[in-house]
């Protein structure tokens, strides 16, 4: 058993290293860009009228109809139409490459998610403090961004959290459209060993050892938010 | 000067605010009273329109708007800026410090300096004896605390006319009897103040002037001398519901 652990672990860290924490923080960091972007501007109602409100309302609703698409189906599907699928488009620019597609998808799909996790945090933030900030001759947008936006981000912490533990799972996805990431690489090596259920257990293993450090600056993050609360 | 005329306010089935005809005039405290839903916060609320009534107009010294049309951003600003309010719950910023709370509005409405602010910050939290929470979050204070805070947040945009909604009524006597004195030195100080309460002593003893409010109209506009001690049938019956 310990032989087994040193003989195939350092390879499957070696891919976790290479692959699948890079493609987890990339795909966070856009994740995190669409869902503030769809997020507050879900949220937000700029009470303007005529052409403004017009081109407001269809920004809305397409951005309503991204987070319906992406959260109604399965992440698997959307690779496999980003990277097997669009190709046969024939259009020049809209051949991704592996690392793109996997990109794409997984920031646009838990971004989706997160976006709906900033919309929660913005509406749970009471109406009074938007009347106090504007008994005081604040504007909508100072209201916005100076009193509600910073009581949201605390409150969206731990779901944004839980979106990140998701995604670095998902990662193990970009094994289908040929990126040998760590899930990947421990199928080949179970096939060559015939021990899937060691393989696949260390492989897990590892998975829950990245999650746990990389989850560790949550802890921070928050304790810091979380200063002018109870 | 602060005009109303002729102001309706109507929520679906209930006219909160029937023809209401009233002129604040600065330098004076008036106190509002009335049974509860008699529209006295809606009239409050009405006046610097965070409650916009459905018609009627309302004139702040040369400025007048006619709340069945649209109000310009800037002049929503300018009466906003004008008026300061203080709400029945303190409404702390929760993700400031005291001071955080005192110069917000200071820096970012009026564009004044974040030292400038702050020194007058000092001030008006030592006017209401609080100087040494400045550094505290909301959190760590008690209601009365807040509410005065509140007030003192509400000063340091000099507004022209000081709106209260039921400043006390979430507080215990005590505590409640602490925010009065600091309204009655203001009022002393002739602040113009526009007060809803539910406190008849505070009324007795700091009012220059006395709304009666019910079913949305005005049934008394008077000195608090007619008020107390010359008061109609509705009135007196009214204040003896106090007396227990």
């Amino acid at each position: 058993m310990i032989d087994f652990i040193t003989t195939y672990a350092p390879q499957l860290i070696v891919a976790g290293l290479k692959y699948t924490i890079p493609l987890a923080l990339i795909s966070f960091a856009f994740a995190l860009v669409f869902a503030g972007f769809v997020g507050v501007f879900r949220s937000y109602d700029p009470q303007v009228t005529g052409f403004k409100k017009v081109l407001w309302f269809i920004l809305n609703n397409l951005l309503a109809f991204y987070v319906w698409a992406f959260r109604s189906t399965p992440m698997l599907v959307q690779l496999f139409v980003v990277f097997y699928g669009l190709p046969k488009l024939g259009i020049e620019w809209l051949q991704p490459s592996a690392w793109v597609a996997a990109i794409a998808v997984l920031s646009l799909n838990s971004g989706a998610y997160a976006s709906e996790a900033i919309r929660a945090a913005i509406s749970s933030i009471p109406g009074t403090q938007r009347e106090a900030a504007q008994a005081l001759g604040m504007t909508e947008g100072q209201t916005f961004t100076r009193i509600i936006l910073p009581q949201a981000a605390r409150v969206s912490i731990p779901t944004l959290a839980n979106s990140f533990i998701s995604l670095i799972k998902d990662t193990s996805l970009a094994s289908t459209v040929t990126i040998v990431e760590m899930f990947y690489l421990s199928q080949q090596m179970a096939a060559v060993t015939f021990e899937p259920l060691q393989m696949y257990l260390l492989v897990a293993a590892i998975y829950a050892i990245f999650v746990t450090i990389l989850s560790i600056p949550q802890r921070y993050i928050q304790r810091w938010a979380d200063r002018f609360v109870k | 000067m602060l005009k109303l005329e002729h102001v309706n306010k109507i929520y679906k089935e209930h006219q909160a605010l029937n023809d209401i005809n009233v002129t604040f005039n600065p330098n004076e405290t008036t106190v509002i009273v009335g049974p509860s839903g008699s529209g006295k916060s809606t009239l409050l609320r009405s006046l610097n329109l965070l409650e916009h009534p459905e018609n009627g107009m309302y004139t702040l010294d040369d400025r007048t708007i006619d709340y069945s049309k649209p109000v310009s951003k800037d002049t929503l600003l300018w009466i906003r800026h004008k008026t300061g309010m203080v709400f029945q719950q303190p409404r702390m910023f929760d993700h400031l410090t005291v001071m955080g709370n005192m110069i917000e509005a200071p820096v970012h409405v009026l564009k004044q300096s974040k030292a400038e602010a702050i020194e007058h910050g000092h001030e008006l939290l030592q006017a209401v004896g609080l100087d040494d929470t400045a550094d505290r979050y909301p959190y760590q204070l008690s209601g009365g605390q807040t509410q005065r805070i509140a007030i003192a947040r509400a000063l340091a945009m000099h507004p022209d006319y000081l709106l209260l909604d039921e400043p006390t009524s979430a507080l215990d006597p005590e505590i409640e009897a602490q925010i009065l004195r600091i309204l009655k030195r203001l009022a002393e100080k002739h602040e113009s103040m526009i007060i809803v309460t539910h406190n008849m002593e505070f009324a007795k003893n700091a009012a220059d002037r006395m709304l009666f409010l019910e079913d949305g109209a005005i049934d008394f506009d008077g000195t608090p001398d007619e008020f107390f001690n010359h008061p109609t049938e509705r009135i007196d019956r009214f204040l003896n519901a106090y007396k227990i």
